[in-house]
């Protein structure tokens, strides 16, 4: 359901994203792990079809992602870096705004817009002004609209950050309840959030693909057998490689 | 088709959600019969035609128009919703298109504003309709062309103050090309072909005959190319940043 083929993207001379490749199967979560600036944004960029890969390419239920563009957006929910939205906007106009473009019309309309809503817990909280919404509320009202099309590919950008504990639970579970009939991607910080609704994962660090496997085998890399310790030495490790190349770092 | 629509509702319902276009419709209302009062001194030609009305009107819509232009992409970029909207499944045309043709909508409400004097001149004389009509046209089809190049500005830029800034200066001197003071000043210093296709190029010449009444076909081609252009050059500098990122 989703292709990533040898994905390279440079800004500025400098490679961002170098010759990532993976796949996603329906009933697949992958989780990609990363420090901060690893890659792991520009990849789901490239992907959802909002950033031209420099090599390689992207697919999206069998369409690729930069030529037939249009037929593999039709098929994504794609949950952005930060969900931005438009803070004058309602959370349930937004999601309308989103169904509307989709070609969603009439009672359709309406009956998707509620059913996401409620799926991402939105509350009373539906019609008030975006700008006027804590970050847990701007995030899930970005969520609802990724999922009100019920598309089989859903790209999700750290969906659970500067949300409470409560609200995490809500939206693990909501991810859980879609996986056995979609393939989707999310990206976190939350090593926690691997093993519990993740099937796979993946580790990339400089841009480059470290491992992709299950979070068991993942887990077992690390010195205590846990997937932090696992990420801290894969991570570590390539930081320091990529900056001393010869392996003759000085003391 | 869908896209365009759901991008036209959504923008122009944003006009309205923040207080731009209420301020927007509020200094129309009251620059534009001012300048024709004060300026046009409407009371003093003894003519019951909007003549004052309309030899103001490019002057006006060089500064409203970009105003009104500055954050149809600058916004985004600045929000990060450019991101979200270039992953959905709108095709680049019709999300430029919606956004035109939104704001042209409030620009069609605010030269509706000035019908009050329209009906007044009817009260006081027997105006030529026809003609005052097409000069609303033409007023019309001008704030589409302004509203295009500011629209083209916005693109390049994630700073609304900065493409409100460049608008301006483009309208200026797509508008400025035409006044005698600068053809006078180019004739000395450009052949004679080039200070007239300069002549040619100005939306002040072409908005000229439709404010008398009269239209030709070159100009509405003229105003439907600068629309085109405007957003052609949005389109091409938004596509542009699915390669350099936000």
């Amino acid at each position: 359901m989703i292709l990533a083929e040898a994905l390279t993207k440079r800004f500025n001379g400098v490679t961002a994203v170098d010759g990532v490749q993976f796949t996603v199967d329906r009933g697949e979560v992958l989780g990609f792990l990363g420090p901060n600036g690893a890659g792991k944004s520009t990849t789901m960029r490239m992907l959802a079809g909002c950033l031209e890969p420099d090599e390689g390419h992207a697919e999206i239920a069998g369409y690729d992602a930069a030529l037939n563009r249009h037929d593999a957006q039709a098929r994504l929910g794609y949950l952005p870096e930060g969900a931005p939205a438009y803070p004058a906007m309602t959370p349930r106009g937004y999601v309308r705004f989103h169904l509307r473009a989709r070609g969603f019309s009439g009672s359709v309309l309406r009956d998707a817009c509620d059913h996401a809503l409620a799926r991402a817990n939105l509350g009373p909280a539906a019609d008030k002004p975006i700008g006027a919404l804590s970050k847990g509320y701007k995030r899930r009202a970005a969520l609802a609209a990724a999922i009100a099309h019920d598309p089989p590919v859903l790209i999700l950008d750290e969906p659970t950050d500067g949300l409470d504990p409560n609200q995490k639970d809500g939206v693990r579970a909501l991810i859980a309840d879609m996986a056995p009939k979609k393939a989707i991607i999310i990206s976190t910080h939350l090593l926690e959030e691997v093993d519990t609704i993740c099937s796979r994962a993946i580790v990339i660090a400089e841009g480059r693909l470290l491992v992709d496997e299950t979070p068991h085998a993942l887990a077992s890399r690390g010195s205590d057998h846990t997937i932090a310790s696992a990420f801290r030495s894969l991570t570590g490790s390539v930081s320091e490689v990529l900056r001393d190349p010869s392996g003759e770092g000085g003391a | 088709m869908s896209g365009l629509i759901a991008v036209y509702r959504r923008e122009l319902a944003a006009y309205f959600q923040t207080p731009l276009a209420w301020v927007f419709l509020a200094v129309f209302a009251f620059a534009a019969p001012s300048f024709a009062w004060r300026a046009g001194r409407f009371f003093d030609t003894g003519r019951a035609d909007l003549a004052p009305l309309f030899d103001f009107m490019p002057w006006l819509l060089l500064i409203l128009m970009p105003a009104l232009a500055m954050r149809t992409w600058a916004e985004e970029r600045d929000r990060g919703t450019l991101e979200m909207l270039l992953a959905s499944p709108i095709p680049l045309w019709a999300a430029a298109l919606g956004k035109f043709l939104s704001a042209w909508t409030i620009s069609a409400l605010a030269l509706v504003l000035t019908f009050p004097m329209w009906i007044a001149v009817n009260y006081l004389g027997a105006p030529d309709n026809a003609a005052t009509a097409t000069a609303y046209l033409g007023a019309l089809l001008l704030a589409g062309g302004y509203l295009a190049i500011g629209q083209a500005l916005s693109a390049s830029t994630g700073n609304q103050v900065v493409a409100f800034v460049l608008g301006t200066a483009a309208c200026v001197l797509i508008t400025a090309a035409g006044l005698p003071m600068v053809i006078d000043a180019l004739s000395d210093q450009a052949p004679g072909a080039a200070v007239e296709a300069v002549a040619e190029l100005s939306a002040l010449a072409r908005f000229d005959s439709l404010r008398q009444g009269v239209m030709g076909l070159p100009d509405l081609v003229y105003f439907l190319s600068l629309m085109g252009l405007g957003l052609g050059v949005a389109m091409l500098l938004i596509d542009a940043r699915r390669g350099v990122g936000r």
